[in-house]
């Protein structure tokens, strides 16, 4: 047996136990990696030297018997969208891709601080607007289950990094669905936290309001190391929830009288006959191990879609505003804009075009614009421009206001939902893994595959999504478990005691 | 004289005085190299987060009360978006429907009676974080614009008046007191060279017609750099905009709002770009930061925090030591550490008046032409206070305090050690008989003189006297030779 093919907790222990090296492990993925990413695009960039010089440092330390963090050994890639002090993180944009951020995101300071072994930085959709990580601008990346189709979005590299055992565990983010959906569509498990509990300083804002980290990982007990070295309290982020997490050594304990919750809504037109029926037998598997099942309903999920897609523009609009071309970032060429404006002019005014001459850009005006417009990419052009619209004098209240009050409705069916139940269940995506390219032109319907993820970020409340079957084709189905804000433990013990009586989790495609 | 009146409101950026930015930890220190005084944060690197530094809003919080502000139990940070070179998250944090006090008011009243005492009202005072400084670069026509980021971020409340002045005197009466009270209080050294008080006027006319008044567009006046030059810049702009409107008749809502800048040197206001200029901002609640709440006690000791204001003092100064409303203005107008000397030195003299004409005359004059501040004033309060004891005690010859005074000043010695300095010494009363009888008797003429009426004849005598002694004291001089003559 290959060591990539161990779990996170396997790998921890037999480094403890000295039966490993951080670098012998490292190296094995790092291998694999070299081998398997051209084909897959998981990675934008990694580095061997820098990993392996950190494993070195590490099994040193170990040697000398220094105490060491949680993950002590464990190689971790990470979502290129996190600040890494000194690394580029491109956000898989035209407009970052020689940014250096000159300091580390709390999540990179977390896992350096838990001794991982940093392996490289992991492709995604531009500035995390997508579903499909074709949006990135550097790269292409492919399910490992099949690369002619896509590894969801916006965290598919992360999804099919660790799909494709180039790392037991990848740090993904997501605003409305980006871990959970990638997750569902490549076979592994994947949370988002209650909003606030992991940290984002550092994280490049897509929509401050709806962003949260999240782990990445094969099953609910390697999400659990994962997730304990990253969340927690933060004072640089004022939105951080200041409550303690909880043991996360007990997921393990089955919860006594799980009563699980399915919502009528999720099982709806539009869901997919084979994800419905992986689904529904999931939900016979955890009657089996003695829960209730309850159906419940969220009345308010069907305006969700368009609800997140006014205010996740109207905060993108805002954040990426700071892409001006001025301090740093993608800069068109200023000689060559001054020259042409100075063109232009004179062309105008010899054709007796006076008001049209004034009419001119400044410099600094065409500057602005064309530096943005020449370094983002369509879809994120499609979302600022939206926000900007929805935030103009005159729509806001019939937008964004409408969307706050939409949103805290939705919340409310959580609520109450929550006080029937301890978990919520259904699918994560209305159908596995679509082919690359067959959404692209078609952004609405690429904005339908989110229908079943976004609640849960407009709500704040903790999700993950867990493999609970295959399609005919061979993709992944993903069943998504939701729970009500800070009982990340209780999803991750639901997922645990799945895990135990299944092994959809322990699947590997064939590469 | 043309029949209008002119309508101000006064929007003025006060830096609060706090030794970090509104949400980082960056110093606020004026004067820094460029850029030296930046971290992710303020320069908005990508990921990077505010976080609420709570001094400034406690300095906020104080100003509004002192300003009779009503404080809504909670308030919320807001973005408001527009691009410019020195703005690095293309949005300014501020507060928007929700700013954190409103509806106070400042009264401004002037001794000389040009206008009516008056409470001016206070629409809003709100948080927000200032933006950077571009240096443009004129040398040799290379016309480089560089981005100074020191001062991104630093705490700015703007103070939002309702247009209740009618004149650039009043306007300026009001900047004084504003400026007086946030100095008192101690939450801005007001530092207009510095820019930690900036203002923008509104100015327009209501111009009284047959059928009711016109109001004329709203211009608002930009880049005054001194009190001077905000009064001078209104009362430009009301004639001018008569003007304008004796000749266009354009009145309130036929053009847009627009932005005039104010050039000191000429004396005329100049119209800005208009382009430049977008009512809309994008306002949105900054989903990075979470509201804030004020409790009824923190509102509570953020009132008892504020001492004696500048209008409470002038009111004590009358009334328990006898000023006038002009000479409690002029010290309490000098601010709290003047004010603070003054008392000290009332405690040991025992005469408000008294040395309130030595303060506001003597050491005012000189602090002027020194350009020094009360607290390196040469001589102490409690030493003040002695020297104007001993001038009321007649212990001193009024004649010589300002000798005296000076001595005390170069010297920084004490009035005793000054007097003696001086050979200024109680002189007896037979003594000074004797000098003038004998100088009666060498000078039969003026004696004449007196006795047929001319008594301002003895002047002569006093000089005289002082040349013998020179602690002659010259009032006494004249009444003894009076007395000696009127008994010859």
């Amino acid at each position: 047996m290959s060591l990539t093919s161990l779990s996170a907790v396997e790998q921890s222990r037999k480094l403890q136990a000295g039966e490993v090296s951080a670098v012998d492990l490292a190296r094995a993925y790092l291998d694999r990696i070299d081998e398997h990413n051209p084909g897959v695009g998981a990675f934008l960039r990694y580095d061997a030297e820098r990993a392996l010089t950190a494993a070195r440092h590490i099994d040193e330390r170990r040697k000398a018997g220094e105490p060491l963090g949680p993950l002590a050994g464990v190689p971790v890639a990470v979502k290129d969208i996190l600040a890494e002090q000194g690394e580029r993180t491109t956000c898989a944009s035209r407009m970052l891709e020689e940014f250096r951020a000159p300091y580390d995101s709390t999540v990179i300071a977390r896992l350096k601080a838990a001794d991982a072994v940093l392996l490289g930085r992991l492709n995604m959709d531009e500035f995390a607007m997508g579903g499909s990580t074709e949006n990135s601008a550097l790269g292409k990346t492919s399910n490992p289950w099949d690369l002619k189709c896509s590894p969801g979005g916006s965290s598919g590299g992360s999804a099919a990094a660790v799909a494709a055992d180039f790392a037991p565990l990848t740090i993904g983010t997501d605003t409305g669905g980006s871990i959970r959906q990638p997750a569902a569509f490549c076979g592994i498990t994947g949370m988002k936290p209650t909003y606030g509990r992991v940290s984002r300083f550092g994280l490049v804002a897509f929509a401050s309001s709806l962003d949260q980290v999240g782990p990445m990982a094969r099953s609910a007990e390697d999400l659990a190391l994962l997730y304990g070295a990253i969340a927690g309290h933060d004072p640089q982020d004022s939105t951080s929830l200041n409550q303690p997490i909880g043991d996360l050594s007990t997921i393990s304990q089955p919860l006594k009288g799980l009563r699980i919750g399915y919502a009528k809504e999720h099982f709806a037109a539009g869901l997919d006959g084979e994800v419905d029926e992986a689904v529904r037998t999931a939900l016979k598997v955890y009657e089996a191990l003695g829960a209730t099942l309850v159906e419940v309903s969220l009345p308010h999920s069907k305006y969700a879609v368009a609800t997140y897609y006014v205010i996740a523009p109207c905060e993108a609009s805002s954040n990426l505003a700071r892409y001006d071309g001025v301090h740093y970032g993608y800069r068109s060429d200023v000689a060559k804009i001054t020259a042409e404006l100075s063109a232009q002019r004179a062309a105008l005014e010899e054709a007796g075009e006076r008001r049209a001459a004034e009419d001119l850009d400044t410099p600094l005006v065409r500057m602005y614009r064309q530096s943005r417009s020449e370094a983002f990419g369509p879809e994120v052009k499609r979302r600022i421009m939206l926000g900007t619209y929805a935030l103009s004098a005159g729509y806001y209240d019939a937008y964004y206001l409408k969307a706050l009050k939409v949103r805290r409705l939705i919340r409310q069916d959580f609520d109450k939902v929550f006080e029937q139940v301890d978990v919520l269940a259904g699918p994560t995506t209305a159908t596995p893994a679509f082919e690359l390219g067959s959404l692209v032109d078609d952004p609405l319907a690429m904005y339908l595959v989110d229908l079943y993820t976004v609640s849960a970020n407009l709500a704040g409340v903790p999700a993950m999504s867990l493999p609970c079957g295959f399609s005919k084709s061979g993709l992944p189905i993903g069943l998504q478990l939701q729970a009500k804000p800070l009982a990340e433990e209780t999803l991750l013990r639901a997922a645990y005691m799945y895990q135990n009586e299944t092994e959809w989790h322990l699947q590997r495609p064939a590469l | 004289m043309p029949d209008y009146t002119t309508i101000i409101g006064l929007e003025v950026h006060v830096q609060l005085a706090t030794k970090s930015k509104l949400f980082c930890r960056c110093s606020t220190q004026f004067g820094a190299e460029p850029n030296t005084q930046t971290c992710p944060v303020c320069i908005g690197m990508p990921g990077s987060l505010p976080v609420m530094n709570r001094e400034a809003l406690n300095l906020a919080l104080k100003t509004a009360v002192a300003l009779n502000c009503t404080i809504p139990p909670m308030t919320k940070w807001d973005r408001k978006q527009y691009y410019y070179p020195d703005l690095p998250k293309g949005y300014q944090i501020s507060q928007y429907d929700m700013p954190m006090s409103e509806h106070g008011f400042l009264e401004i009243a002037d001794s000389k009676d040009r206008f009516e005492t008056k409470q001016v009202r206070i629409l809003r005072a709100h948080l927000e974080e200032d933006a950077g400084k571009s240096v443009h670069d004129e040398v040799a026509g290379r016309a480089d614009s560089m981005i100074d980021l020191n001062r991104t971020g630093t705490p700015l409340l703007e103070i939002v008046s309702e247009p209740d002045m009618r004149s650039g005197l009043e306007a300026r009466a009001y900047l004084d007191e504003l400026k007086l009270l946030l100095t008192y209080i101690g939450v801005s050294d007001c530092n207009m060279q510095e820019g930690s008080l900036r203002v923008d006027a509104n100015v327009n006319l209501h111009i009284a017609a047959s059928d009711g008044k016109i109001a004329t567009p709203i211009v608002e006046i930009k880049n005054m750099n001194s009190f001077r030059a905000v009064e001078r810049a209104i009362d430009y702009e009301a004639r001018r905009q008569y003007d304008v409107w004796q000749e266009t008749g354009a009145k309130i809502g036929d053009v847009p709002k627009q932005t005039r800048g104010w050039d000191d040197n000429a004396g005329v206001t100049r119209g800005q770009r208009s382009k430049e200029e977008s009512s809309d901002y994008r306002y949105f609640p900054d989903p990075d930061l979470v509201p804030v709440k004020f409790s009824e006690a923190e509102v509570q000791t953020a009132r008892e925090s504020l001492g004696e204001l500048p209008a409470a003092l002038r009111s004590r100064l009358q009334a328990e030591h006898a000023l006038s409303v002009y000479d409690s203005e002029v010290l309490v107008n000098q601010g709290v550490d003047v004010v603070a000397y003054y008392l000290a030195a009332v405690e040991v003299a025992g005469d408000g008046k008294a040395v309130c004409n030595w303060v506001s005359q003597d050491v005012l004059r000189v602090l002027k032409e020194s350009e020094a501040n009360i607290a390196d004033f040469g001589i102490s309060a409690k030493s003040l206070g002695e020297f104007v004891g001993k001038l009321k005690a007649g212990d001193l010859p009024s004649a010589r305090g300002r000798e005296v005074f000076d001595v005390m000043l170069e010297e920084g010695i004490d009035v005793d050690q000054a007097m003696q300095k001086l050979g200024i010494e109680e002189i007896d009363e037979s003594e000074l008989v004797g000098i003038c009888q004998s100088l009666l008797e060498k000078n039969p003429k003026i004696v004449e003189d007196v006795k047929g009426g001319k008594q301002q004849a003895v002047g002569a005598l006093i000089g005289q006297a002082k040349k013998q002694n020179p602690n002659a004291d010259p009032g006494r001089v004249r009444q003894i030779c009076l007395d000696l003559i009127a008994q010859m």
